[in-house]
């Protein structure tokens, strides 16, 4: 895909470098080139959308073209976590302390409508979390219930250029700030 | 000189202790979590959680319409979400008394098949994944997107349809439905075979998944397990042959049944209902009659008051909806029964004394899936 045929560019012309040496900056863009195309994801799916993640890894959308090639089991492995699937009060404790498990870097993928913002158990619900990022900052928001893979792909080459334009440090500053 | 007192500590092989199983697991498919009591290597007990994905859908019912009902049902058992939308209708039309026309009845019948099939395929790759074999997993997705390219195709969305309403279907199907269903099954009948191959015929496989988890058919039917995995313990309890709905009392089917009751023979069950469901849907793909693909409905659907329950047979098991009405738009109560939760159950009587490594293959073999236990 080119560059123009990407949405949010300004939101992500904002996350930009700033001022940096030379040398700094171009170390760091080699690191981040390398990061965003070795992303490995966390096993975990709590409903519907887990089946399409599922699909997005299989023969016929094959996220491993993208570098995300093995999915870890163990939080301890992975760099990022794609909600997929309802949260609910009882899970977000356990969702908490599976983020905290990862080691830094870590990025978020909210997949699907519930994970977003509580889809459609919004209304009328005394057990869901509205949203995952009341429990963890998001990076990449995908909407859908559930999301095509096509879109689960578009949604991790977004948080890939993410990666490359922003070192992470910066990343965090602008998580606090939202 | 002070004496040391020695507390015997115990081996491990005698001492206790506990594993939490989950929530967080990549073999319970889903936030179920399992407390398991270890001694050693064995499993002495298990104890289920449930609700960790908890979405309180009985509870939502009662604020919504049916037409609204059967979109919160393909979210329940994401795998078999047809066949969920299925129960709700025929719930509503059988207490309506609305008889749906024949091409209806056609579509639907081939449409849960499909489900079916597909269910099993996802299945087929997540318990063959569960025991090492990644090929499988490859193989059971490339052959499910196949079934989603012609459901996309009649029904504009790829995995959860909400394709049937109350009286019929939303719209009509695709002019190259009968077209790709039949190269999809002359497809699929190739690449079964490859299934029967790389899992049925395997030597590693077969031994590893003979006799453990052994249910006999008394406890099958004492735990309430249906569908495939109660069919593997020789119950024949097949909503579709026992209490027929839609078109299956015409169509010309086996019930498959296996008596050993291990993990193997519930894993034979699911490869043979493939085959069957693929004859069904030979044997109707061709007579689709022309006609409306609706019945005439009210705007707004209300019940009679009273109370009603209606039984499908998902890729699960027997899926039971049990509703009060009391006459308004919205049910006063809607309790599901669904397969999973009673499957379940059973999960710590047959994995009791087996090595833990069993505990993953028997809880494949029962083909849980998390939403549809916590509803």
């Amino acid at each position: 895909m080119k560059e123009k045929d990407f949405r949010d560019n300004e939101t992500l012309e904002s996350f930009k470098k700033t001022g940096q040496g030379f040398l700094l900056t171009t170390i760091d863009d080699i690191i981040d080139w390398g990061r965003s195309n070795s992303i490995w994801p966390l096993t975990f799916a709590t409903s519907c959308c887990g089946i399409e993640m599922m699909a997005t890894g299989a023969p016929r959308h094959d996220f491993a073209r993208f570098g995300i090639e093995v999915y870890r089991a163990s939080p301890r492995q992975a760099d990022l976590i794609v909600v997929a699937g309802t949260i609910v009060n009882k899970m977000a404790p356990v969702l908490k302390r599976l983020y905290d498990q990862m080691s830094e870097p870590k990025y978020v993928i909210a997949m699907g409508a519930c994970a977003v913002s509580g889809g459609p158990f919004y209304y009328n619900c005394y057990h869901v979390v509205r949203g995952v990022d009341h429990v963890i900052p998001v990076d990449v928001y995908v909407p859908g219930c559930p999301p095509r893979p096509e879109a689960l792909l578009y949604g991790i080459m977004q948080l890939q250029r993410k990666i490359k334009l922003a070192t992470y440090s910066d990343q965090k500053k602008i998580q606090k700030v939202k | 000189m002070k004496e040391v007192i020695h507390t015997p500590v115990p081996s491990v092989e005698e001492e206790e202790y506990h594993i939490n199983m989950g929530p967080q697991h990549p073999s319970t498919h889903g936030v179920l979590r399992l407390v398991v009591t270890l001694q050693g290597e064995i499993v002495m007990k298990l104890k289920p959680h449930c609700g960790y994905i908890h979405r309180g859908m009985e509870k939502m019912c009662e604020k919504d319409t049916y037409p609204q009902i059967i979109h919160l049902t393909d979210r329940m058992d994401y795998l078999s979400m047809h066949i969920n939308n299925h129960a709700v209708c025929l719930l509503v039309e059988n207490a309506l008394q609305i008889e749906v026309p024949e091409r209806v009845k056609y579509i639907r019948t081939i449409m849960d098949e499909l489900c079916r099939i597909q269910s099993h395929q996802l299945w087929w790759a997540s318990f063959g994944m569960d025991l090492g074999g990644l090929t499988c997993f490859f193989y059971g997705l490339r052959d499910r997107e196949k079934i989603l390219d012609i459901w996309e195709e009649s029904t504009g969305a790829r995995f959860l349809q909400s394709y049937y309403t109350p009286g019929g279907l939303m719209w009509d199907i695709h002019p190259d439905f009968q077209k790709h269903t039949k190269e999809f099954l002359k497809y699929f009948k190739k690449k079964i075979r490859d299934y029967e191959k790389i899992l049925s015929g395997n030597v590693i496989f077969r031994e590893r998944s003979r006799n453990i988890g052994l249910m006999t058919k008394e406890e099958a039917i004492s735990y309430g397990v249906t569908g495939p995995s109660g069919r593997g313990s020789g119950w024949s309890c097949d909503v579709r042959k026992h209490h027929p709905y839609a078109l299956y009392d015409k169509v010309e089917f086996k019930e498959i049944l296996y008596q050993e009751g291990d993990t193997l023979a519930r894993y034979m069950v699911r490869m043979d209902e493939m085959y069957e469901s693929m004859h069904i849907i030979e044997q109707l793909i061709d007579n689709i009659p022309e006609g409306d693909f609706s019945a005439k409905m009210k705007a707004v659907i209300k019940l009679p008051a009273g109370e009603y329950y209606q039984r499908v047979e998902s890729a699960r098991g027997d899926l039971g909806i049990y509703c009060i009405s009391d006459g308004n738009k919205t049910p006063y109560r809607m309790k599901f029964r669904t397969p999973s939760f009673s499957n379940l159950s059973i999960l710590d009587h047959i994995s009791r004394n087996l090595k833990i490594a069993d505990l993953v293959a028997i809880g494949g073999s029962l083909d849980l899936v998390i939403p549809d236990i916590d509803r």
